[in-house]
């Protein structure tokens, strides 16, 4: 268990660093960031000081090697249009994208694993088919129309909730955290279920086709034959049983409700990093972009170990060492 | 328990209806500040919100005009000397007074440059080369390099800092924790929060009246809000109490249904064509695709048939939601050097093809009209619009347009014999914007249809390389004309040139489109900002 952790953290490194390589010199393709800040009133000499100030003048790979510099030392360099360090903005983002992920998350898991093992051991009920109809829907229509219409039927219609924003928040560990006012929660609903529809529909077909799957291997007909209560069949021996692709894919989940919940937050102007990613493209915060990339690298790595560290939790057969070669 | 989810979100409505009762406002904007330091960068969403607490020597008017704010005279009294007289009685929001001082040291941070500011408004300050005196405790003399007619609006373009809260400061870190943000405003800075919420609440000891931007909230918070459906929803629910940037398409719906107040106003931002003018264009070519010698684009026949055969009224009335005024001009009605002379070109497409044959193009040729997607209101759409009237007349467009981040880059650079100090454009026929910030002639007339020339400045917007020598002469002595009869019959003529003959061609001016919560009122700005103090309860 050791030596794999310790062999996966040195693998990551080197992923990191490629990364910075991809990312650095990707972003410095697009574009001139001094047109998107300059002033129809600029003229050359204006121009020429942004250029200086925002540090352009130097090689590109001077440029690199100064990144890489004070990346080693924890730093991701200042952010064009913000003028703070970009690590700094994106953190003080990040609680408010975190609860949301959490929110859509558990929505997801509460919402998709029970109606996903109805369809599954009912398939060919009302409801069983109505469920399958549904998670059609949830995973074909655009995110950004069902937000649009969520707004438009829960907050302009019914007049039930917030349209846009955070809400109040209120101090938690030293962050901010809506869930815990009243307001705040209210804000968080319409794009937590923006946010989780997708999710939802994918992790019902997944549930369903993993109940169909089990429902008819030996070792469940065995269990009903040995007189177990249905209760424990399903819920011990079924369950655990589906739960490998189930958390596969909700880790991955995770990580992209983190990294890219871009749409969900543009519509319902949620104060949360996929918003800063979307802001800082569009004005080509360099330093930013790349720290936010950065960023959701270490994400990711960290989940992905975290998800294969619990498959051998669940499955004693997933043995965490080195696949035979 | 199907029954109880409704009950219990209905419960939670009640909490917040009440909220919006008070002397507090919250407004809703497309773009917030990136930062509260005013000397960080010259973007609009930034200057709205910075100038309710950071005020300027000279304000521009909800018609771009200046006029006084922290000083009480900007007069000439030599050819190269400005007098600057500062207001008396004036105090920092900690209690300090305002003097000579304070500006001296402003004028000194541009000059030292603002370490990583991606566009401190140094142009400003750089222009004519001035050199700022203090003469006494309110009394500041300007020198320029010769005489220098714009000054005032000059003096607009950056805000005055308090020396004792502002020296040392860390760039933005320490405005948007607040420790530097001590202005003279009509408002308090309070809170920054990027992303959320800005923050400001009323100064009860700001020196001026009802006629001075005086505070009539108690509390301004503006959110952003991106997405412009999601604005439009947020005003209507009631959420927040204004917002900006209407989407143009609601437009009609919202004025019939009456649930919200619509303030119009028009901008100072032109939409125009511009035509390279380059011996051979990438994008120009033959109906067989082979490249044309020589560029059509510089007959004077082929610019105006490309000018008329623009039916103006239908992209204000079908593309536009009706929200454009129509335009052969670069600068507005009502700003310094308007030229009401310069009339709208008709829609002929008959003329149109006409001068096309005449010009020895009867079967028209091919061109391909880039421009941006999420700049301008509708501004891909217009492409397109436009492409089809010309393509009705002979002159077949394809339509290529970007985001904007990669499509200001290429207009200006990147194109075959590029060089260092003489950037050549990617482009051939480009739709782009303008807004005339200064409320006068010179700086876009400068900007736009001077000759391109890096190292002095000239024409830095002038990327379709337009050179004519009577408007550049007509420009540079209007520049240095201190009499502003003589200067306005400058600025007429070279106008009138180099609009008559096309240098490029203009669409339309903007409008833009505020919603209110009934009860309010607002006078919209030329500059598309949104002020506090143009917002007023109603009756």
């Amino acid at each position: 268990m050791t030596a794999f952790i310790i062999r996966r953290l040195m693998q990551s490194v080197i992923v990191i660093w490629v990364m910075t390589l991809i990312v650095f010199f990707g972003v410095n393709v697009i574009g001139d960031p001094v047109e998107m800040y300059a002033s129809d009133l600029c003229n050359q000499a204006c121009r020429q000081r942004i250029v200086e100030s925002l540090g352009l003048d130097r090689p590109i790979f001077e440029q690199y090697l100064v990144f890489l510099g004070s990346a080693l030392k924890g730093e991701l360099g200042n952010s064009f249009r913000l003028g703070v360090p970009s690590l700094e903005a994106i953190m003080a983002r990040l609680p408010a994208t975190i609860e949301l992920a959490i929110f859509a998350m558990l929505l997801t898991v509460t919402v998709g694993i029970p109606l996903g093992m109805w369809a599954g051991l009912r398939p060919k009920s009302i409801a069983g088919r109505l469920i399958m109809g549904g998670s059609i829907l949830g995973f074909s229509l655009p995110s950004f129309w069902v937000g649009l219409m969520l707004i438009l039927i829960f907050a302009l219609q019914l007049g039930w909730l917030p349209t846009t924003g955070r809400g109040d928040t209120r101090e938690f560990l030293g962050l901010e955290f809506s869930f815990l006012t009243v307001d705040g929660f209210r804000h968080m609903i319409l794009p937590g279920v923006n946010l989780s529809l997708f999710f939802m529909a994918l992790l019902i077909r997944l549930v369903r086709a993993g109940v169909r799957e089990v429902l008819f291997v030996d070792y469940i007909k065995f269990a009903h034959a040995k007189g177990l209560h249905w209760h424990r069949v399903i819920f011990v021996h079924l369950l655990k049983n589906i739960m490998i692709p189930v958390i596969t894919v909700l880790g991955l989940e995770f990580g992209g409700l983190l990294a890219f919940a871009v749409i969900t937050e543009t519509i319902f102007a949620w104060p949360g990093m996929g918003k800063l990613l979307i802001d800082s493209i569009n004005l080509l915060d360099r330093p930013l972009i790349v720290a936010y990339l950065m960023l959701i690298v270490f994400f990711f790595i960290v989940i992905n170990l975290t998800v294969d560290i619990t498959y051998s939790f669940l499955d004693p057969r997933v043995r965490l060492q080195r696949a035979p070669s | 328990m199907k029954r109880l989810v409704p009950c219990a979100l209905g419960v939670l409505a009640l909490g917040w209806s009440a909220a919006a009762l008070s002397d507090e406002l919250v407004i809703g904007v497309r773009t917030e500040p990136q930062s509260i330091d005013p000397h960080w960068n010259s973007l609009s969403g930034d200057k709205q919100v910075e100038q309710h607490y950071f005020q300027r020597l000279v304000h521009m008017n909800e018609f771009s005009q200046p006029v006084p704010q922290l000083a009480v005279s900007v007069e000439p009294i030599a050819d190269d000397t400005w007098e600057v007289k500062l207001r008396q009685g004036v105090k920092w929001h900690d209690g300090a007074d305002f003097d000579a001082d304070d500006v001296l040291f402003t004028y000194q941070r541009l000059i030292d440059k603002v370490p990583g500011a991606p566009s401190a408004p140094f142009h400003a300050i750089g222009r004519g080369n001035k050199q700022f005196k203090k003469v006494d405790s309110h009394t500041v003399h300007v020198t320029t390099d010769g005489p220098y007619p714009t000054l005032r609006p000059d003096m607009g373009g950056f805000a005055i800092l308090a020396e004792h809260a502002a020296s040392g400061a860390e760039p933005s870190v320490d405005f948007n924790n607040g420790k530097a943000a001590i202005g003279t405003g009509p408002y308090k800075f309070v809170e920054f929060k990027s992303g959320d919420r800005t923050i400001i609440e009323k100064n009860p000891n700001y020196w001026g009246d009802a006629k001075t931007w005086a505070p009539k909230w108690d509390k301004i918070t503006f959110k952003p809000i991106t997405e412009g459906s999601s604005r439009l929803a947020a005003v209507l629910a009631g959420d927040v109490d204004v917002v900006d940037y209407l989407p143009t398409a609601d437009v009609a719906r919202l004025k019939k249904d009456g649930k919200i107040v619509v303030a119009e106003g028009s901008s100072d931002r032109v939409i125009y064509f511009r035509m390279h003018r380059r011996d051979i264009e990438p994008y120009v070519t033959t109906n067989d695709d082979k490249p044309m010698f020589p560029n059509p684009l510089l007959d004077w026949r082929v610019r105006r048939a490309m000018s008329v055969a623009i039916n103006r009224d239908a992209i204000r009335d079908r593309v536009m939601g009706g929200a454009s005024i129509p335009t052969g001009n670069v600068v507005p009605k009502g700003f310094f050097g308007h030229h009401e002379g310069i009339e709208t070109d008709p829609y002929d497409p008959e003329e149109s093809k006409k001068l096309l044959a005449a010009a020895g193009y009867p079967d028209g040729f091919k061109i391909t009209l880039h421009g941006p997607n999420d700049r301008y209101i509708n501004d891909a759409k217009i492409a397109e619009t436009v492409a089809q009237m010309w393509t009705r007349v002979g002159i077949k467009t394809a339509v290529s347009t970007m985001p904007r981040n990669i499509f200001f880059t290429k207009q200006r650079s990147g194109g075959p014999n590029s060089q260092p100090y003489f950037q050549m454009p990617s482009f051939s026929v480009t739709l782009v914007g303008w807004g005339t910030g200064t409320g006068e002639a010179l700086y876009s007339l400068d900007g736009l249809v001077r000759t391109y020339n890096d190292l002095a400045g000239h024409g830095y917007s002038n990327s379709g390389r337009y050179s004519n020598l009577r408007v550049d002469v007509l420009i540079s002595m209007a520049e240095k004309e201190l009499d502003d009869e003589k200067r306005l019959v400058h600025l007429r003529e070279a106008a009138e040139i180099a609009l008559r003959d096309y240098a490029v061609i203009p669409i339309h001016f903007q409008v833009n489109f505020w919603g209110l919560r009934k009860g309010l009122k607002m006078t919209p700005q030329t500059n598309e900002r949104t002020y506090g103090w143009n917002i007023d309860k109603a009756g």
